[in-house]
């Protein structure tokens, strides 16, 4: 917990507005749900070096839900992994920048996603290489709750759980709405912290836009001795209040005055400030 | 040729500490002796092949050189999209292995007809397909695809084409047979019938080239090309769909290559599912992937 990984999700909140607006690109309530998430990993919790990607030591961060990718170029631009200025190619013809984030030409990006349900069993086995090498690095995967619909992350949670990986964490970005509909309304996934537990994970439920809740949650996980399990509790929009909650924002690109209003509710006067 | 893919992976494990063996929980008694002796490099993923995938794409990416082993469609379709997007965007070190090729486990029904993979599989950028023929071949391309490294898929049959062994390398098309009346691309343990079908043409003074296409990617299109050109007839041979398989990566190398071919005839399974179960040997007669139609359809061919 600190102001400076908070003042790191409001940069990350504007930058997904402003890349989410200039590219045209759907998903923009989806960044803005795991701006705090995203900001206490890169802030505070990731061992990471931008100087050096591919240092064998580092953690390892994988987001599961790829159509988010804007805030994770945002967070590794923020870490200056790449320039700042390079997120204005987000989506445009021609751009590495794809709408689901992809490695490809891209510092510090472990895993490309976008098709759902693929992050927790790669990031499984992630941990299991590395404890085998002796390493202590902890590998990190962030979900979306309605991609626990697909039967892959269960396969790849009994094989954790299994295998007892505790540098795995997953952490579920709870935002309750899933493409179409509340998340309860299409597929129930309530019970959903005793899923986890009957998995034979160690599982935390914390506010997802509380640095100080998420800062305990994540240290607590380190501290497990099973993979540990995060449930984010979050608002899909957050910090704009016309996006939040709202499906709308899951597809909508905010231009012209709603950009304007949008960047004025996370401190901005101009959408070119 | 199982057999002889887990001896290789043995003598690879003993020398190289990195290979991880991630298992969908198949194999029984082939794979007791490596495990017993190499208890650190294998793990058994269940019966979940998405995960056995996704998991040996991740110990990939942290530094290890995995193979992931079913049986039929389940470590190929079953998990295509871990393969695609996993494995093979991140140019992950897996080798995807797969035993029952075809119609291998022929009385089990479609569900382990692995019939369709070489055309799915040959699609995926990146990714090495290979397609043995006899047990000496899956040893030695077990052997050099691990050499190769990068994601690649190794098909083996139960059945063996039966030839006597001669080095090989990956991506090279190797002519077994001479012949410049018509020639035989198969590959497999289906080659076995081409070279069969030959040797019978061959005492009615018909000279029939057989050629093995052990690797479906990179394929060897110059090869092919030039010994299409040379026969004019071409023959494909395969325990797999006609549709985009061996076929048509032939037809499109004779194409695009401008061979003047005069005749052509894909051999394989027609667009259907089969039904019925048999045996390797009664379903490849039933089908028309015989010694016997081989040669058939080479003589009227040559008509």
């Amino acid at each position: 917990m600190s102001s400076e990984t908070e003042a790191l999700a409001l940069r990350l909140r504007r930058h997904v507005v402003r890349m989410c607006s200039a590219g045209g690109s759907s998903h923009v309530g989806s960044g803005l749900s795991i701006a705090d998430i995203v900001a206490l990993l890169y802030g505070e919790v990731l061992r990471v070096d931008p100087a050096n990607p591919d240092w064998a030591d580092r953690d390892r961060f994988i987001l599961s839900k790829g159509h988010a990718g804007a805030c994770i170029y945002a967070a590794l631009a923020e870490s200056a992994f790449f320039p700042v200025a390079q997120l204005a190619a987000h989506y445009r013809n021609g751009s590495n920048l794809s709408g689901h984030v992809s490695h490809k030409n891209v510092p510090g990006v472990e895993l490309s996603t976008g098709s759902l349900g693929h992050g927790l069993g790669v990031g499984a086995g992630m941990a299991m290489q590395l404890r085998r090498m002796g390493g202590r690095q902890r590998v990190f995967v962030l979900l979306s709750d309605g991609e626990c619909d697909e039967g892959s992350n269960w396969e790849a949670a009994l094989f954790a759980a299994h295998h007892r990986l505790a540098k795995l964490c997953a952490i579920v970005d709870y935002n309750k709405l899933q493409s179409l509909a509340p998340v309860e309304d299409t597929l129930a996934l309530e019970p959903f912290a005793d899923k986890w537990r009957a998995f034979g994970w160690t599982v935390d439920h914390v506010d997802g836009h509380d640095h100080r809740a998420l800062g305990a949650a994540f240290h607590a996980a380190s501290q497990s001795d099973r993979p540990a399990c995060i449930i984010a509790d979050t608002i899909k929009g957050r910090g704009v209040s016309f996006m939040e909650h709202q499906v709308l924002w899951h597809y909508r690109s905010p231009q012209g005055a709603e950009l304007e209003a949008a960047l004025l509710e996370l401190g901005c006067g101009y959408a070119n400030a | 040729m199982r057999d002889a893919f887990i001896r290789a992976l043995s003598e690879i494990t003993a020398q190289d500490p990195r290979v991880m063996l991630v298992n969908g929980d198949l194999g029984f008694g082939v794979l007791t002796d490596f495990i017993e002796r190499f208890p650190d490099n294998y793990v058994n993923a269940g019966v979940a092949e998405q995960n056995m995938t996704a998991v040996a794409c991740g110990m990939a990416l942290a530094g290890a050189r995995a193979y992931t082993y079913s049986i039929g469609n389940f470590p190929t379709m079953r998990c295509l999209e871990q393969i695609r997007n996993d494995v093979c965007y991140h140019r992950a070190d897996v080798t995807v292995v797969s035993i029952g090729a075809g119609f291998s486990y022929g009385q089990l029904g479609v569900s382990h007809f692995a019939t369709e993979d070489l055309a799915v599989l040959r699609a995926i950028p990146e990714l090495t397909v290979v397609s043995p023929s006899d047990a000496w071949q899956a040893y030695a391309l077990t052997h050099q695809l691990h050499a190769l490294g990068g994601p690649s898929y190794l098909r083996l049959d139960k059945t063996a084409a039966g030839l006597s062994e001669v080095p090989i390398e990956i991506g090279r098309a190797r002519t077994v047979r001479k012949g410049a009346d018509a020639v035989i691309f198969a590959t497999g343990s289906i080659l076995g019938e081409a070279v069969a079908a030959a040797h019978g043409l061959a005492s009615e003074g018909r000279s029939v080239r057989v050629v093995d296409i052990h690797t479906l990617k990179p394929f060897d299109a110059e090869s092919v090309c030039e010994a299409a050109e040379a026969c004019k007839t071409v023959v494909t041979l395969e325990e797999h769909v006609v549709n985009g398989g061996l076929g048509g990566a032939v037809a499109e190398a004779c194409l695009e290559g401008g061979a003047a071919v005069t005749a052509f005839r894909r051999m394989g399974l027609p667009d259907i599912f089969p039904s019925i179960v048999g045996d390797q040997a009664w379903l490849r007669a039933h089908f028309g992937l015989d010694r016997t139609t081989v040669a058939n359809t080479v003589r009227q061919l040559l008509l």
